[in-house]
This record gives C-alpha cells, structure tokens and sequence, in this order.
C-alpha cells in the first residue's frame, strides 16, 4: 500500500488495568477483539455441536437420536442462528474488526471505547438469551424454537405458543443492538481516525470491507428489530401484522426479514474478502491487484445486495414482473464478484508465493468460493429455483459460501494474525494439516447435497425416504473429517502457548506492508502515541 | 415404484458399498430413466425425471448452467493451478509488481456480463412459461395443514373433498409404497391436461412441491397461490412439503397420480360416493 513510519511508541511504561478491570470493563480495541474472539469460539463450539447432532441423525434414514422431530427442528434452528449472529460475526466483525482496523488505519483504538464495551457484552447476553431458548416451551409439548433461523410467522407465532420464540427474538435484539453501535463505532473510527495521509484509497482493504459492512449493518439491521418486533407484538399484544385473520400478511414478514437476511450474507463475507486480500498479497510478496476495483467493487456488492433479496422468496407467488427483476438483479453481483475473484488470482500471478499455513487457507478459499459462487448464479435463476429451493441443493449453497467461505478465512485469518496477536507461533505443519482435513472434510460434507437436493431432498427434515441415504451417509463422513480438522487446529493453538518461540514484529516478510507489522507483537496496550505518517510510494502514484 | 427399486438401505451400507458409490452413480442415470420416475433413486446426482413440459424446460436450462459454471469453476481451477506451480517461491523468487493492467481488467468484467447476458435470456424463456397462465382443464383446491394435505375438486367433476396422509408403519410396509412418499389417498388427475390448482394453508405455511413436474409453491395462510402443469406422462408422482412447518414436516408427502382420461372419469365417479360417504368431505382419516 504506502510506506508509513512510527515513531517512539512507548512500551515500556504502559499502565494495563488488573484482571476484572481489564477484561470485564474493556475500554480497549485489542482486548475487546480478543473477548469476541474467545466468545465466537465458544459460541462456535455449541453451534458445532448442534450441527453434530444434525449430521449423525441424516447418517441415516428414520429417528435416530431424535425421538421428537421438532428438537431436531430446534437443532438446526439453533444452529443457524449461533453460527450467523454468534460465531461468524463476532469472529469476523468483532474480533478481527476490533483488533486490526486501528491497527491497520494507525489509529490509537476505536472512535467509542466504551460503545465497544457495551457491544461485546450486547453480544453474550443475546447468546445467553438464545441459549435459555433452547431450555423453554416453544411448540406445544417440546422446548426450544424450532422455525429455522428465518423465523418465519405463522410457525414462529400461531405454531409456537411457548416463550422459546421470544427468546430468540431478545438474542436477534440483544446482539442486533450490540452491532449497530459496533457499526457506528467502526464507520465513525474509519471516517475519522485515519493516521495522517492515509486517504480512503490508501486505506487497507480490510478497513474498506469494514467499512461497508458496517453501512450494510447499520441499514439493515434497524428492518430486522422493526420485523421482530412486529413480530413480538404479534405473539403477546394481539396485533396481527402477519396475521391474514386481522389483515395481516405473512408473506410482508418475509420481505423485511429478507431486507435484512440478504445484506446479512455479504456483512458475513465482504470482512472475509477484505482478510483473503492482505493474506494474498502478503504471501505472494506484491500489492493488491486492482486495488481501486477490488475496493469499490465490495461497495457495489454492498449496495447492489440491498436490491435482491426476493430471490429467497421465487415460491410464495410474486408475479411474472417482480421475479423477473430479481434474476437480473441478483445476476449483477455475480460480475464485480468475479472482478474480486478474478484480482485475487492475478495478485497472486507474477508473485513469489510462500505456502504458508495462512495462505493454504485463502487459496482454497478463493476456489471454494467459486463454487459457492456459481451455484448462486444458478439459484439466481427463478425458472430454475422453482425446483431446487428449499432444497438441499439451498444447504449445498449457502455452506459453500459461509461455512468454507467465512469460516476458511476465519481460519486464515487466525494463522495470519495469531503471532502478531499472541507474539506466539501455531506450528505450520499444525496449520497446514487443519487445512487438509478441513478442506477434503468439507468437500465432502457438503459437495454431496448438490445431489440430494438436485434429487429432491428438501430442507429441515429430520427424517427422510431411502433413496437419499447414500449421499446424507457420505456427508456426515466428511462432517467427521472435518471435526477431526477442529481437533488438529486446537493442537496447534496449545502447542504455540507452550512452546519458548516468539513471533518477530513482521514474521512474514516484505509483503506484509500493512501497519500492524511495524508494531511490536503482541502489540504494546495502548498503540500510536505518536501518529503514524503515511508518505506517498512512488510505485503506487501511477 | 416397488419397494425392491431401492437397492440396499443405509443400515446395511458400509465401506465396502462406498466403494461401489461410483458404480452406482454411473448406473443411476439409466436407473433414473425407467424406474425411478415420480420419486429419487439411490446415489442420483441429478434432476428428477421430468414429465412435463416445464419440468423439461428447468432439465435442460439447469443442465445448460451446469455447462457453463462447470467451465467457470475448472477456469479458475487452471489458473489457480498455474499460479501455484509457477509462481511459487521456488519457481519465481523475485516478484513482479504489476498491480494494474486495463485490458485484462476491462476483459473479466465484460465477459462475465457477457456470460450472464447469455444466461438470462433463456432463464426469462423458461421462467415466462412458468408463470403463463393458460386455460385450465381441472382446476383443484389443495391446502396445507399440520401436518397432512386436502384435496377439493369442484362441481363439474363431482365436487368432493379428501385428505391425504402418509402411509406409515405397517400400512406402508403392506402397501408396497415408498417410506415418507406415499399417501394414503392420491391427488388423482388426467394426463395431458392442464390442471390449476389453488393453495393455501389452514395454519402455518406449507409448500406443495413435485420436483418431477418442475412445480413448487407455498401454501400460505391468506392467500391462495395459483399454479399449473401438464403431465404428459400416466404414472406416480411424488413431492415432499418444502417450507417447514413444524414437528411433522417430514411426513406430509404429496402423492399424484396420473391416468388416463377413461380412469379419472372413473375415478371421479367413485371418488364422489366414496368421500360423500364421510360427510361433505370431512375429515375420514384420522390425522395428526
């Protein structure tokens, strides 16, 4: 990007609070960013095990561990909702967010220090209060709401009496809330804190990916509180907002929650396309290809996602007219998509690429992606989702995207950034063989449910007929593969806190050219006492 | 549609059979094309066999994107290869510091445009014919309910109701059906006609879904959602409900069965005493 200097930060004589103080009362970006951290993996291990219990009750055709269909209904609502809103963003959003976006603009912490605060602990109580759904009446007879993470009324209010569902609806509040003061906190220190010279369009492009994710954030999730809301008010207060017997409208519910759902996916990717973008220029030693394209083609993606989000909604009955318009609007953000995929493979062309652990995970990333990519052109299509929606081929899709999209930069990103975090080193053979495991285990967890759902096995169904048997069978074994990644990568992290070995300031070289490398690692407490100057690189000013 | 079509069942299936898995994907397209009509059959990778026009339609455009991404997936393939082998550190030790280049970058974003050009038109073909609206020969009422599916017919075929809900235990091992496809009684409808049928739902939503007719709309509380087909093809057709709906979401198939017309002139005629019987179409089987 730009050459920047510091100058005299002190390190030696910071004042770091005691334990409570520090950690319970958190004033500092850092600190905050490694609560979300440690919060998302242990949100991440519960919303693991739910989807543990999904895949061994699909090994095989009947009930298996399930005696009631609707728990397993709770599971995979369960699921859904801990790893979107409890383990994807905190991890993506509030952990490397909050650690490297000041970090990497040369700003001292965020904007709000104490709005951070509050934030996180927005954060755990909604998770909290997601739990203690899982343990209340929901539908008649069984606990926990069982409506998939959509919350689609009339199952979330005529078909579910008991209280579960309005649990579900404080978590949504609760770290609904907790994201749009941490969106506000990230717009405002980006806007505002950059070091000086450090114009937009020299800005990293994480800080641009969260940049646009926190606008995305910050205009969508207001229409999720307001249709949970109604929805709340549905259930208790007798009004009938999605209730066709007092006028209401079901299917109004689904196009605000839609409204919302659709950013939501690209607040999950667009900070992982941000993280793949520093991996893969650091590793092949050479600046972002295209970097004006690449930063400004996450904002039309953002822009263009408000704009689709009845493509979920191709089978409730909208007309020739509206359906026709969402396949070509939904097709659109498959181009500057391409133009992302497409930069980041011609950063890596002419490079001198290191292999390292991190950048295993952010190429196999760039091709998983693909993939998840072109099966949303494929969905894209309402001619063609009249078939395959709500179908496992849906499943296929979206675990593509998110679970080896997100999560595999999730992962990048920890083998990326743990020494400068930690100041300690994961084995790269650790890293290395995680990513193995996890990339054949989720190939073949989730490549065989483009079968099943080309087949016609639909969604959310704890019990299925035996023609699907073979394909469910094989994917629990890749889900099996990849549980024993998850062990490899918990290997790793213990091995790097016991081992002597400590991480250079820059352990990765000269492509790491972004301002977290000039620091110490772990980074001193409070950073930049003296602002960072950016100077103009003669290479860049072309 | 006999229960022996489905080969060895997941109980029984273990390594050795995953070895087979390849085999058995190769035989499913020919398996797919006499037996497995109406429903899914062991190791299938691909769309049920269609027996309607528009089904036919959605067969051929999927398999059309299926080309196309296919290309697009094994292209970043290859260049993600090359990368790989020749740009790693030991092949190229120093690195360049091209960061820019207009052609190339003007190049991947029209072509892409171009592609999806190329893929909208036939979709907006495809998907104009779904959603035409042409003059129907039957028309039937079908709505949703936790957790099993009625059937209105109108006057002019005899004007009668029924329920359908799935055979299980015993009953479905007796009758022979496929487990969690087949209903007890069945949508009955000529062949080559065009039937309309109206859905809605009694309480949350449902989905009515028949993936070898190419067909899937949801039955919502409020509305009543209109779609059509025109089986070209006499035999049983199976779906499954596709918008859950609560604990028994798994077990309210849809069953269609397609007869000539002489058939369901009969069928009609028996149906109208057999369901008058239950008094006005009320419910005669009971259900959960």
């Amino acid at each position: 990007m730009a050459v920047a200097t510091t100058h005299g930060h002190d390190e030696a004589h910071e004042h770091v609070p005691p334990f409570f103080q520090r950690w319970f009362n958190s004033t500092n970006h850092k600190d905050i960013g490694t609560l979300y951290l440690l919060f998302a993996f242990s949100a991440g291990i519960v919303g693991a095990f739910l989807s543990f219990g999904i895949r061994m009750e699909m090994e095989a055709p009947g009930l298996q561990y399930f005696s009631n269909p609707q728990t397993y209904n709770v599971f995979v609502t369960g699921h859904g909702l801990i790893m979107v809103f409890f383990m994807v963003m905190p991890a993506l959003i509030g952990g490397f967010g909050n650690w490297f976006v000041p970090l990497m603009i040369g700003a001292p912490d965020m904007a709000f220090p104490r709005m951070n605060n509050i934030s996180f602990w927005l954060t755990v109580a909604g998770f909290f209060s997601l739990v203690c759904s899982l343990f209340v009446e929901g539908a008649p007879g069984a606990v926990g709401a069982g409506t998939g993470w959509t919350v689609y009324p009339p199952l979330s209010t005529a078909g579910h009496p008991g209280p579960a569902v309005d649990f579900a609806i404080f978590a949504l509040h609760l770290s609904g809330a907790g994201s749009i003061l941490g969106a506000i906190n990230f717009i405002t220190t980006i806007l505002n804190m950059r070091a000086p010279g450090m114009t937009l369009h020299k800005m990293p492009l994480f800080a641009w990916s969260m940049l646009v994710t926190a606008f995305l954030l910050l205009l969508s999730l207001p229409v999720l509180a307001g249709a949970i809301t109604m929805l709340l008010t549905d259930r208790n207060f007798g009004t009938t907002f999605f209730d066709p017997a007092g006028g209401g409208d079901p299917i109004l519910y689904q196009h605000l929650f839609w409204f919302f759902g659709h950013p939501e996916v690209y607040i999950m990717i667009l900070p992982a396309f941000g993280i793949v973008s520093h991996i893969i220029a650091t590793f092949s030693k050479k600046p972002v290809f295209g970097y004006l394209a690449m930063a400004y083609a996450m904002v039309a993606i953002g822009v263009v996602g408000f704009v689709v989000w009845a493509h979920h909604m191709y089978t409730v009955g909208l007309s020739l007219q509206t359906q026709s318009y969402f396949v070509f609007a939904t097709m659109v953000i498959a181009v500057p998509t391409g133009v992302k995929i497409f930069s980041w493979i011609a950063t890596m062309w002419g490079g001198s690429i290191r292999f390292t652990a991190a950048m295993h995970w952010a190429v196999g990333f760039v091709f998983l992606f693909t993939v998840g990519g072109v099966t949303g052109v494929i969905l894209a299509n309402a001619a063609v989702d009249r078939y395959l929606h709500d179908t496992y081929y849906v499943v296929a899709h979206f675990h593509y995207v998110l679970s080896l999209g997100a999560v595999f930069i999730i992962f990048a990103g920890v083998y990326y950034w743990f020494p400068k975090m930690t100041g300690r080193i994961i084995p790269e053979w650790a890293g290395k063989l995680h990513f193995w495991l996890a990339f054949i285990g989720a190939n073949v967890l989730f490549f065989p449910m483009h079968f099943l759902g080309l087949a016609g096995m639909p969604r959310r169904y704890a019990d299925y007929p035996e023609a699907f048997a073979g394909w469910h069978w094989v994917a629990t074994m890749g889900g099996h593969i990849f549980a024993l990644g998850m062990v490899v990568f918990v290997i790793g992290i213990v091995l790097a806190f016991r081992s002597k070995e400590r991480a250079a300031d820059n352990p990765w070289g000269e492509g790491a050219t972004t301002l977290e490398w000039t620091l110490s690692s772990p980074p001193p407490f409070h950073q930049y006492e003296t602002l960072p100057v950016i100077v103009d690189e003669p290479s860049h000013a072309h | 549609m006999a229960r022996a079509q489905h080969g060895p069942s997941a109980r029984s299936f273990r390594w050795p059979a995953a070895g087979l898995a390849l085999a058995a994907v190769l035989g499913s397209a020919t398996v797919a094309g006499a037996a497995g009509v109406g429903q899914p059959v062991p190791w299938q990778m691909d769309l049920q066999q269609p027996v309607t026009e528009v089904a036919r339609e959605i067969y051929n455009f999927h398999h059309l994107l299926n080309w196309i991404m296919g290309a697009v997936v094994l292209f970043v393939l290859g260049l993600l290869i090359a990368v790989i082998v020749k740009f790693n550190e030991r092949a190229q030790p120093t690195p360049s510091r091209t960061t820019h280049n207009t052609m190339l970058e003007v190049a991947w974003t029209i072509v892409p445009v171009l592609i999806l050009v190329a893929i909208a038109i036939p979709s907006f073909r495809v998907l104009r014919a779904q959603l035409s609206d042409p003059k129907a020969d039957l028309m039937v009422k079908v709505i949703g309910h936790a957790w099993y599916w009625s059937y209105e017919y109108p006057q002019d075929v005899g004007g009668f109701k029924f329920d359908a809900n799935l055979i299980e235990g015993e009953d479905q091992v007796k009758s022979g059906q496929p487990k969690l496809l087949a209903t007890d009684n069945e949508m009955v409808v000529p062949v080559n006609k065009i039937v309309k049928i109206q859905v809605t739902a009694a309480d949350v939503m449902h989905s009515w879904a028949l993936p070898s007719f190419g067909f899937k709309i949801d039955a919502i509380p409020g509305r009543l959602n209109q779609f059509w087909f025109k089986a070209d093809r006499e035999g049983v057709y199976h779906g499954q409900c596709s918008e859950l709906c609560g604990q028994r979401h798994a077990y309210m198939p849809i069953t269609v069965r397609v007869v000539s017309d002489a058939a369901f002139q009969a069928w009609t005629a028996e149906a109208k005493t057999k369901f008058a019987a239950t008094g006005d179409g009320a419910r005669f089987a009971s259900a959960r």
